[in-house]
């Protein structure tokens, strides 16, 4: 199994070279840089607008602004932000606790609203609780989550004001203390709330189905001449069995709990990852956008690598080698 | 031999009365199984055969209470496991029953352990079911059970996967499971069919030797006459859902009354003769849409197919002491004036 990661793991490393040269292309397709919108053409020289982008080396050739870019990246660096005037991997790292703070917390309301609708449908298939947990799920999944995320503002920020509407913190709480704990809960819950639920279809209907399917499995049959208990047949033989495809949907979702949920944090303006890369998408700080791009692709491959040893985990009939 | 012995000797262990099982199609009930009667002693092996889709494996699944929920069920007739009616059985009453009384063994030993869990889990299942037993004792007792069924290096094998096993080695195992509650009765259904040549020989063994061992009866499922010979003390030779023949093994190989298993036989290779081409039924068995209502459900295959089979239903009745038969050929076997069959 460690020779199988470290396999994979330098088996990365040329998909992540050539997504790098995608990334950087397309920062570079996009109309404009740092410095356009920025500085007032009618206040400002063009002279030392140019002057400026000669000194910050957007005028050089893109084989040498990619290879100025990459030489830094290998070695961790990702440059400066032009809006932040902060080093990438510290703006990054300032934004990264908040999102993982409410990418974990949304995930985990989805696997376990998912796992119990989805354990409910599957062993009642066709019954009126299936129907309205279907029912529930494909409204969650047509609703977007912007308008969801709105009305859930409107309702529990504004009309009940149980909870704060935007931001991560309270003003003026001390780190580590208490209050700074029920603070951070209180400002996440809702965004976690709405990216959770409606996040649930997918992953109750792949665990009824599978579980519909497997009932109908041989060793269902076994199971039930050796008289095991109605219950025991669903939660031992079936779900043991079903829960295999799920379990390793845990590691698509990895990068994810990262990358932050681009709408839902700029609604809720709630300072992650999500926010910040439209943020920069928006003042064109290429670095940021870059960093964060690059950071996802790496996670992604990651995760991925994850649900592969996951399925070897929870499979016996899959050994990696 | 004492006479309460003898009486004991003689009470059917299973009896089967009129027993009608349906399946659903379109949302209309069929019979597959179409008002079969018979019984299992103590100790005796019973053998059903038929071809493919005559019923045998529903008829085997309803004594069970196994038939696929919301498509199959047990319409009327009764089954009578040591004179109790396992047909009014619920779910949690018969539970006691499965495994422990009456235990099965399935045709398809690739699928029918659960591919992860490991062996040691799935036989100790059975027992703490029915048993108040320690974990270690079951660990022992399981590797017990899986060198009584052949297994060597059990002590290996017990924590190990069922892909990790071959074909007959987890029709072993599925053996195991069934004799682990030393049950009265085992249901074997087509336990050798997806089994190659020499494995099958093995397991019809293995099987013969457990059934002495440990004092079963057996109902033995299967298509291949051969086995039937070797193995059963009885034999009921059914066509679509209907009990055709019902007799002894050396009855039935000796002199064999129905059409249908007159031309059984003829199908069977014989290592004497030197023929171009096998002999065969023609045709199929008709689908449950399909059933003729009235008359002989053969009619339509048989070669001594008179007028009045496809109009009149025959009964199985007595010909000769201890040999039953369903067929017009036999006057025994018309419905006599008046009488709806």
């Amino acid at each position: 199994m460690l020779q199988y990661t470290i396999r994979r793991l330098i088996g990365m490393i040329p998909i992540i070279f050539l997504i790098s040269v995608v990334v950087f292309s397309l920062a570079k397709l996009m109309p404009g840089d740092a410095l356009s919108g920025k500085i007032d053409p009618l206040n400002s020289d063009p002279a030392y607008i140019e002057e400026m982008r000669e000194k910050m080396g957007l005028n050089d050739p893109i084989h040498v602004q990619y290879i100025r870019w990459m030489s830094g990246v290998v070695k961790g660096d990702f440059g400066d932000s032009f809006v932040h005037k902060r080093e990438v991997m510290e703006l990054v790292g300032d934004r990264l606790p908040n999102t993982i703070i409410l990418g974990v917390s949304a995930l985990l309301i989805t696997y376990c609203l998912a796992f119990l609708m989805g354990r409910f449908s599957g062993r009642y298939a066709y019954s009126i609780g299936d129907y309205l947990i279907s029912g529930f799920n494909y409204l969650a999944l047509a609703i977007p989550s912007f308008v969801a995320a709105l009305v859930a503002i409107y309702i529990f920020s504004i009309n009940l004001g149980w909870v704060p509407a935007t931001g991560s913190i309270g003003s003026g709480v001390e780190p580590g203390t208490f209050e700074y704990f029920i603070s951070k809960a209180k400002h996440t819950i809702l965004p976690a709330l709405v990216l959770g639920s409606l996040a649930t279809a997918s992953y109750t209907q792949f665990l009824r189905n599978d579980m519909i399917e497997s009932s109908r499995k041989d060793y269902v049959r076994t199971a039930r001449a050796k008289g095991t208990k109605e219950s025991t047949i669903y939660n031992k033989h079936i779900l043991r069995n079903s829960i295999i495809p799920i379990v390793t949907l845990l590691g698509f979702d990895i990068a994810s709990i990262f990358g932050g949920a681009i709408i839902t944090e700029t609604i809720f303006t709630y300072p992650g990852i999500g926010y910040l890369f439209v943020e920069s998408v928006n003042a064109r700080d290429y670095s940021v956008m870059m960093a964060i791009a690059m950071m996802l692709t790496v996670l992604t491959l990651i995760g991925n690598l994850i649900a592969d040893l996951l399925y070897g985990l929870v499979d016996p009939r899959i050994r990696l080698s | 031999m004492s006479v309460n012995t003898q009486l004991h000797k003689d009470t059917p262990l299973l009896e089967v009365k009129n027993l009608e099982t349906a399946f659903s199609i379109d949302g209309q009930y069929y019979n597959a199984v179409d008002k079969v009667s018979f019984s299992v002693k103590p100790r005796q092996i019973v053998g059903i055969v038929g071809e493919s889709g005559c019923g045998k494996s529903v008829m085997s699944l309803s004594i069970m209470k196994l038939l696929p929920k919301g498509i199959g069920k047990i319409k009327s007739g009764s089954i009578q496991f040591e004179g109790v009616h396992l047909e009014q059985m619920s779910d949690k009453e018969i539970n006691s029953i499965r495994g422990k009384e009456i235990a099965m063994i399935f045709q398809e030993p690739m699928t029918s352990l659960n591919p992860v869990f490991s062996i040691g889990f799935q036989i100790q299942e059975v027992l703490f079911n029915h048993m108040k037993i320690s974990k270690k004792e079951a660990r022992l007792k399981s590797i017990a059970l899986l060198k009584s069924v052949g297994i060597s290096r059990p002590e290996k094998i017990i924590d190990e996967y069922p892909h990790q096993l071959s074909g007959g080695m987890r029709q072993r195992v599925m053996i195991a499971i069934a004799i682990a509650c030393q049950p009265k009765l085992l249901i074997a259904d087509e336990p050798t069919t997806a089994l190659d040549v020499t494995v099958q020989a093995q397991i019809l063994e293995l099987l013969k030797d457990i059934q002495k061992v440990n004092d079963m009866s057996v109902i033995l499922i299967t298509h291949d006459l051969g086995v039937v010979a070797e193995m059963c003390d009885e034999v009921i030779v059914m066509y679509a859902g209907k009990v055709v023949e019902k007799t002894d093994v050396d009855t039935l190989f000796h002199d064999p009354k129905h059409p249908y298993t007159k031309l059984l036989m003829g199908a069977i290779p014989r290592m004497d003769e030197d023929v171009e081409v096998l002999s065969s039924i023609k045709g199929i068995v008709p689908s449950l849409k399909n059933m003729p209502k009235v008359g002989c459900k053969f009619a339509a295959r048989c070669p001594q197919a008179m007028p009045e089979c496809t109009s009149i239903t025959p009964l199985l009745a007595e010909t000769d002491e201890g040999h039953e038969v369903s067929c017009l050929l036999y006057p025994s076997s018309r419905p006599r004036e008046g009488v709806q069959a």
